[in-house]
């Protein structure tokens, strides 16, 4: 019962949290949209406590908690995979943009002198 | 008289500039060539910059550090915005001896190839480099001859020719590290003519080499890897077509 407070709790916080980040403006929504979802299936999960042996059952795992475990490193490792993506798409950005910058430059300075 | 922009790119080359476009600017003057020497100083954070300058040549500042790659592809671009008709890459840390620029323009225009390579490997005279290197662009000479049937030499040499035509292809897209292997699949899926000319290259004259030791494995797989991809994007590329 203790453990099902603290879950609910700690998966609520972490709602509010996420939901705090977008207000100010520091978590882009379609960032947010993924976080959102995983918080919900935590508390989903934390309020419906025979769920997770349903939801196991169904898919075959022996043990919930090696269900737990699975879909966690799944989502975490699609999650990786995804923010590498954004970053290699962000570095191809800033290097056209400093190439244009350098170029613009050469270009200004040239009709300065 | 075909306009040709020679691009430098430079990362912390204080030692080496100088003698380098000081000697190219030289040679075009004595041989009476129409070029523009192009230094793209790659965020060095020594004096190259402040000595670029005052030197007889286009200086250009990147404002954050790109590497080799993204520092050339800023002079490839400046070359064709200024309606260049040839750019020739030639290495900042003084390996790319300026006396050897004519060659490679003579060669150019007696074989009309779109992309002319300086090879140290044909004559076997000049710097040859260590044998583990040696070793290495022979196993790139094969890997690039079973892919797409051309047989370079001096696969990694960054001492090269391109026209108009390649130009826009390499504006287009230039990989960041090591590009010059890889660049190679690219021009030839793109059915560019390309051929080989014997050059000396020297020992490079000042800086430190970005390969050497562990990172040389790095950029063997590296490399092998961005062939088979480069092989591979091009290849549905025009299935897409």
């Amino acid at each position: 019962m203790r453990i099902q407070v603290l879950a609910i709790v700690s998966s609520l916080l972490f709602l509010f949290y996420i939901g705090a980040l977008i207000i100010k403006g520091k978590l882009r929504e379609e960032y947010a949209i993924m976080w959102i979802v995983c918080t919900l299936v935590l508390v989903l999960f934390s309020f419906w406590r025979d769920g997770l042996a349903i939801v196991s059952k169904l898919f075959g795992v022996f043990s919930p908690p090696n269900m737990v475990f699975i879909g966690a490193i799944f989502a975490i490792l699609i999650y990786l995979l995804h923010l590498s993506v954004v970053v290699s798409k962000l570095q191809e950005h800033t290097k056209t943009l400093a190439q244009e910058i350098a170029l613009l430059k050469q270009k200004e300075e040239k009709k300065n002198a | 008289m075909p306009r040709i922009a020679a691009i430098v790119p430079a990362y912390n080359e204080e030692e080496s500039i100088a003698s380098v476009v000081n000697e190219l600017h030289s040679v075009s003057v004595q041989n009476n060539l129409d070029i523009v020497i192009v230094v793209v100083n790659d965020c060095s954070n020594d004096s190259t910059w402040n000595l670029v300058l005052s030197l007889p040549c286009v200086a250009i500042n990147l404002p954050v550090n790109l590497g080799i790659g993204g520092a050339v592809q800023t002079g490839f671009k400046h070359a064709l915005q200024n309606g260049f008709d040839f750019a020739i890459q030639i290495d900042g840390d003084g390996q790319h001896p300026a006396e050897e620029l004519p060659k490679l323009i003579l060669a150019q225009q007696r074989n009309g190839w779109n992309i002319t390579i300086g090879s140290r490997f044909i004559d076997k005279t000049g710097f040859q480099s260590s044998t583990l290197r040696r070793t290495g662009i022979n196993y790139f000479k094969h890997l690039i001859r079973l892919l797409v049937n051309v047989t370079i030499t001096d696969s990694t040499s960054g001492f090269r020719m391109i026209d108009r035509k390649a130009l826009q292809l390499v504006c287009d897209y230039y990989p960041d590290e090591y590009p010059e292997p890889e660049a190679i699949i690219l021009y030839r899926k793109n059915n560019l003519s390309m051929g080989e000319v014997a050059v000396n290259m020297r020992q490079r004259q000042g800086g430190i080499s970005s390969i050497g030791g562990r990172a040389s494995i790095y950029y063997m797989f590296k490399v092998t890897l961005s062939i088979l991809f480069t092989f591979i994007k091009t290849n549905s590329k025009k299935q897409a077509r």
